[in-house]
This record gives structure tokens, C-alpha cells and sequence, in this order.
């Protein structure tokens, strides 16, 4: 059995793909979710196949629900905006459904699904990391334990590469986000958050004191007392910005 | 416009050059030698082509009213005075102790007078007719520039009304229903293309009773209700005296679309969209509430929540900016809006 969650808030949005699907024995519906953080949840918890997945949704949109989620199923989005189109290719989406769509449609999008799980090409990312342009957001989601945090950029102290993950240093600690850094010079304001080491990136606004430490070698000194190395390069990209 | 006004003192020259030699053959005609002759046009034009020069920059920047054009007449005729006056002294000086010339130069006051003021009189229509075309090529182009501006709005303002979000949506809704409930398909189909025509229908000038907003407005509540299912619902308060106030058409609905997609995106589980009508002294005052997160979202800021438009709007209307107040306490945002009632 292939198991399918579908997640969207207009109960007759997610009627309809359920409709659709009964032309389909071998797929069943497991479970229906209104927001994205059930779709965090059911996700983990069902590990499904396939989803159906609205944007515009309570909370947190499509798009982010997908950063929260661990082993990202397959994604077939379904929204009445088509200006997202470019932007859900981009997570490797397998379709985009433009509501409303009819049973053809829907077909072939299922199609595509299946042949590509059939040449198992659903997993390689389709556009390496740097070719992506990720929006630019004035928010930024993570988990904090079983919940779902949605942070403001500007509650962004520093953030701070750790391995796979960053952490995103805020007043009260810490979060942990499945990202590189490279995601996140690019996703935020560069005249608000500003590289400065190859490990730091840090907010104009929580920047006290630039330091000397030794000759050629300066640290930020932040409003929370902590002190970040600065390379060369992220001096000089400092200096450029602050207007120096 | 700089060229061209270069092509019009270039003609003038010419003008003012051809006049000089008639001038200095008539007067070579009637018996004086060429240094005479030569001397008195050119002294006497240069004078003339100053006076003429000086109307054309006096049209430049004052261009007198197509019933007050004998002003032209009166400055010809000062100036044709001023010409003489300037002659007789210029060429009394250059040629005194000739008596013969003075004797001729006396005798012909009236007829230099005569020919001097029709001259002023004809540059100066001249300059008058070419500033004027200009200006009104000018007034013209500025015309069709503002045409084209509020051409786009319409056009803009007709794409915002036809939202084509709500109506995809809507849509989609709809194909659901034809497969399980199909009768209630057909009431949604009537409810989207009332809601339209209603839309289409009315102009942003128009003013229409609270009550016919309200009927419309009600449209389009039931078809997000449909939509969202029990997660919306709404409550409309109405004062009795409120019933016949006017409101301008569709002012109401953009608050309270904004209200529910504010309320539906930042708050999971049910949302309630409060509308209240009420009579303020002469005036009337609704106000639409909406549930939020104060966590994560601070609406003070007012960024992102589509009210900037309807504010404007109400500006175009009213001329006034006080007019839409919000506030948020106790995770519930009010927008208000206050509408003078005109009599």
C-alpha cells in the first residue's frame, strides 16, 4: 500500500484529492491535516509516501512545513497561486496542481510521481543548494522539542554553523535547523545579518564593538556578551556594509 | 522647445535684415545718399528689432488671455511711441545740422509711427499665436498622460476586484461539491456569480445603505464558509438606526477580508470574525475583529495586512486620515472604520 497524507486547510480542497485518489486502489489516505504543523506531526509520525500539500495555510506555509520535516516524502503541491510555481520545483517537488484541476491533471501528476519513483530519482535534489535563490524571509521556523517555534529575523542574534546543522542563537538560547549557511546568507537581508566567518553569520542590530585581537585579526562583540571571530574577507564585507 | 525658440529669433533677423534694405532703398529712392539712407534704417530697425525682441520675452512668460488680446494692441502702441522718441533723438544726434534730412525726418514721424506700430502689432500676434499653440500641445500631452495613469488604475483596481485567488479557490470548492453534494454545488455557482455581478456592478464612487453592503458582504462570507467549513465563523452586529446609513460601495469588504485571512493564517482551530455597526453621533462607525497570535505576529506595525489600501481610499473619498483605527488586545485585532455621513 502507498500511503498518502494530504494537507490543506479548506476541507473541500482535501475532499477533492481524496476523490481523485479512488481511482487509485493501491493508494490510501492516511491522514488529513488543516495546518502545517499536524502535517509536521502526521508526517513524522506515518511516514508516508506521498503528500498533497496546499502553500497558503494557518501559521506556517507549505514551504516551511517541508524545512521541519526530516525524511521528506515525495510532494505534490496543490495551491491556487500560481506565482510559487519556481519556488516548489525548487524544494524537488514532483507537481503543482493549479486549483482548480480535474482528474486528467491529477493523473498525470501521479504518473510523473510513479516513474520517477520507478528510475528512483525522487530523493537527488534537483538544483544543487547554491543555485537556489530562496526568498528572502522575515521569519524563520524551527522545533523546539515536539513544538514548532516561529522566530522573527530580528529576534536573530547570531547564528552559528554546527556540522549538518546551524544553531540560531536568540535571547533565550539556542535552536537547531537542518540548513547550511550558505542557505542562510542568502535567505536573510544582507544589510541586516552580514557573514562575517566562514562559521558566523551575525545581526547588524545586536553588533556592539568591533575588536582588534591581534594585528589583521578582529572579533564582534555582541549586546549578549558573546565574541565572534571575523576572517579577512568577513571584516572587509562588515566594513562594506556598516558604510566604513 | 529650446530650438525652436532659437528657429524663431532666426527668423526674426531675417525679418528685421529685410525690412533694413527695403528701408534703405526707399530712402535712397526718395534722394538721400547711401550713407544717409543706411544710417537711418539701420539705426531706426535695430531700435524696432529690440522692441520687437523684448515683446517676445515679455510673451514668454506672460501670455495675456485670448479676451484681453488688445493688451497686445496698447503695448504696440507704447512701444511704437517709445520707437519714436528714440529715433528723433538717435538720428537728430547722427545727423544734426542737416536740415534737409530733419525737415524729412519730421515729416515722416507719422507715417514711421504708422508702419512701426503695425509691426510691433504683428510680432506680437505672431508670438502670441506660437506661445499659445505650445501651451496647449503642453496641456495636451499632459492630458493624455493623466488619462493613461487612470487608465491603469481602473485597470488595476478591476484586477484587485475580480481576486483571483478567492475565485480559483472558490472554484476548486465547487468541484468538490459536484461530486458529492451537488446541489450544493449549484447554491455556491449562485452565491460566486451574485457576489460577482455585485462587484462588477458597483463603482468605487458609488454609495450605497449599509444594508445592500451588508447583502453583499454576506455573499462572500457564505463562500468562505464553504471553504473553510467550521473553522470560520462570523457574527454581525447592527444598530437599528444604522440600517439606512450610506457607505461608499465595497469599502466594507476589503476590511473584512483582510480581518479573516489575517484571523484564518495566524490562528489555528476556529476563528471568529466579529462585525459591529454602530451610529456615532451623525456619523457611522463598524468595526471588524479578528483573533491573532501577539507571538508571532505584531500587527501595530500594520505592514502586510492590506489596510494601507483601504486607508488611501478613504483619504480619496473623505480627504481625511484619521478615518481607520486599529487596535489589538487580548490577541484579538479591530480595525474601525468611521464614515461621515454626508447630507
Amino acid at each position: 500500500m502507498i500511503n498518502v497524507i494530504i494537507i490543506d486547510d479548506e476541507p473541500l480542497a482535501r475532499s477533492i484529492v481524496k476523490e481523485y485518489l479512488m481511482a487509485y486502489p493501491d493508494m490510501q489516505v492516511v491522514q488529513e491535516c488543516g495546518d502545517g504543523f499536524e502535517g509536521v506531526k502526521a508526517i513524522a509520525a506515518r511516514q508516508p509516501d506521498l503528500i498533497f500539500l496546499d502553500i497558503q495555510m494557518p501559521k506556517i506555509n507549505g514551504f516551511e512545513m517541508l524545512e521541519l520535516v526530516e525524511n521528506q516524502p515525495s510532494v505534490i503541491f496543490t495551491t491556487a497561486f500560481d506565482e510559487y510555481a519556481m519556488q516548489a520545483f525548487e524544494t524537488n517537488a514532483i507537481d503543482y496542481l493549479l486549483k482548480p484541476f480535474n482528474q486528467d491533471r491529477f493523473d498525470k501528476a501521479i504518473l510523473k510521481w510513479k516513474s520517477r519513483i520507478t528510475k528512483n530519482e525522487g530523493l537527488a535534489p534537483a538544483f544543487s543548494e547554491s543555485l537556489r535563490q530562496p526568498e528572502e524571509r522575515n521569519r524563520v521556523v524551527v522545533k523546539v522539542g515536539n513544538a514548532i517555534k516561529i522566530l522573527p529575523v530580528h529576534d536573530i542574534h547570531y547564528i552559528e554553523a554546527y556540522d549538518d546543522y546551524v544553531k540560531i542563537h536568540t535571547q533565550d538560547g539556542y535552536h537547531l535547523k537542518k540548513k547550511t549557511m550558505n542557505f542562510f546568507e542568502k535567505a536573510l537581508d544582507n544589510n541586516q545579518f552580514v557573514r562575517v566567518h566562514r562559521s558566523y553569520i551575525i545581526s547588524l542590530a545586536q553588533l556592539t564593538k568591533i575588536e582588534m585581537k591581534e594585528k589583521e585579526s578582529y572579533v564582534a562583540k555582541m549586546k549578549d556578551g558573546s565574541v565572534i571571530p571575523m576572517s579577512k574577507t568577513g571584516y572587509s564585507r562588515l566594513k562594506e556594509v556598516l558604510g566604513l | 522647445m529650446k530650438q525652436q525658440s532659437q528657429k524663431i529669433v532666426l527668423l526674426e533677423i531675417i525679418w528685421w535684415l529685410a525690412w533694413t534694405c527695403l528701408q534703405v532703398f526707399a530712402l535712397n529712392f526718395a534722394g538721400f545718399d547711401w550713407k544717409i539712407s543706411i544710417t537711418d534704417a539701420v539705426i531706426s530697425n535695430f531700435i524696432l528689432g529690440l522692441e520687437g525682441y523684448s515683446i517676445i520675452l515679455i510673451l514668454k512668460v506672460y501670455q495675456p488671455d485670448k479676451s484681453k488680446l488688445y493688451y497686445l494692441l496698447i503695448w504696440s502702441a507704447a512701444l511704437a511711441g517709445i520707437y519714436i522718441l528714440l529715433v528723433e533723438f538717435a538720428l537728430g544726434i547722427a545727423f544734426i545740422g542737416n536740415i534737409t534730412y530733419l525737415q524729412f525726418l519730421d515729416n515722416t514721424i507719422l507715417l514711421r509711427f504708422g508702419v512701426s506700430f503695425l509691426m510691433l502689432a504683428f510680432i506680437s500676434v505672431l508670438g502670441w499665436i506660437w506661445f499659445y499653440l505650445q501651451t496647449q500641445q503642453r496641456d495636451e500631452s499632459r492630458k493624455s498622460d493623466m488619462e493613461r495613469l487612470s487608465r491603469e488604475a481602473e485597470l488595476y483596481s478591476l484586477r484587485q476586484q475580480l481576486q483571483p485567488h478567492f475565485l480559483f479557490n472558490s472554484l476548486n470548492s465547487i468541484n468538490a461539491l459536484i461530486g458529492t453534494e451537488p446541489a450544493r454545488a449549484r447554491t455556491m455557482v449562485q452565491q460566486l456569480s451574485d457576489f460577482f455581478r455585485g462587484t462588477l456592478r458597483r463603482q468605487d464612487s458609488h454609495r450605497v445603505t449599509l444594508t445592500e453592503e451588508l447583502d453583499q458582504l454576506k455573499l462572500y462570507l457564505d463562500i468562505e464558509k464553504v471553504r473553510f467549513g467550521h473553522r470560520l465563523q462570523t457574527e454581525v452586529f447592527m444598530d437599528e438606526k444604522s440600517i439606512g446609513m450610506m457607505i461608499p460601495s465595497l469599502l466594507l469588504q476589503p476590511v473584512v477580508e483582510n480581518a479573516i485571512k489575517f484571523g484564518l493564517y495566524d490562528v489555528t482551530g476556529d476563528v471568529l470574525i466579529s462585525i459591529q455597526a454602530e451610529v456615532m453621533g451623525d456619523d457611522l462607525r463598524i468595526c471588524v475583529e479578528n483573533p491573532y497570535d501577539p507571538e508571532t505576529t505584531s500587527p501595530s506595525k500594520g505592514v502586510g495586512f492590506g489596510l494601507s489600501s483601504i486607508e488611501r481610499r478613504l483619504y480619496l473619498l473623505y480627504g481625511r486620515n484619521d478615518l481607520l483605527t486599529t487596535e489589538n488586545k487580548n490577541s484579538t485585532f479591530k480595525t474601525c472604520i468611521h464614515i461621515p455621513q454626508t447630507k
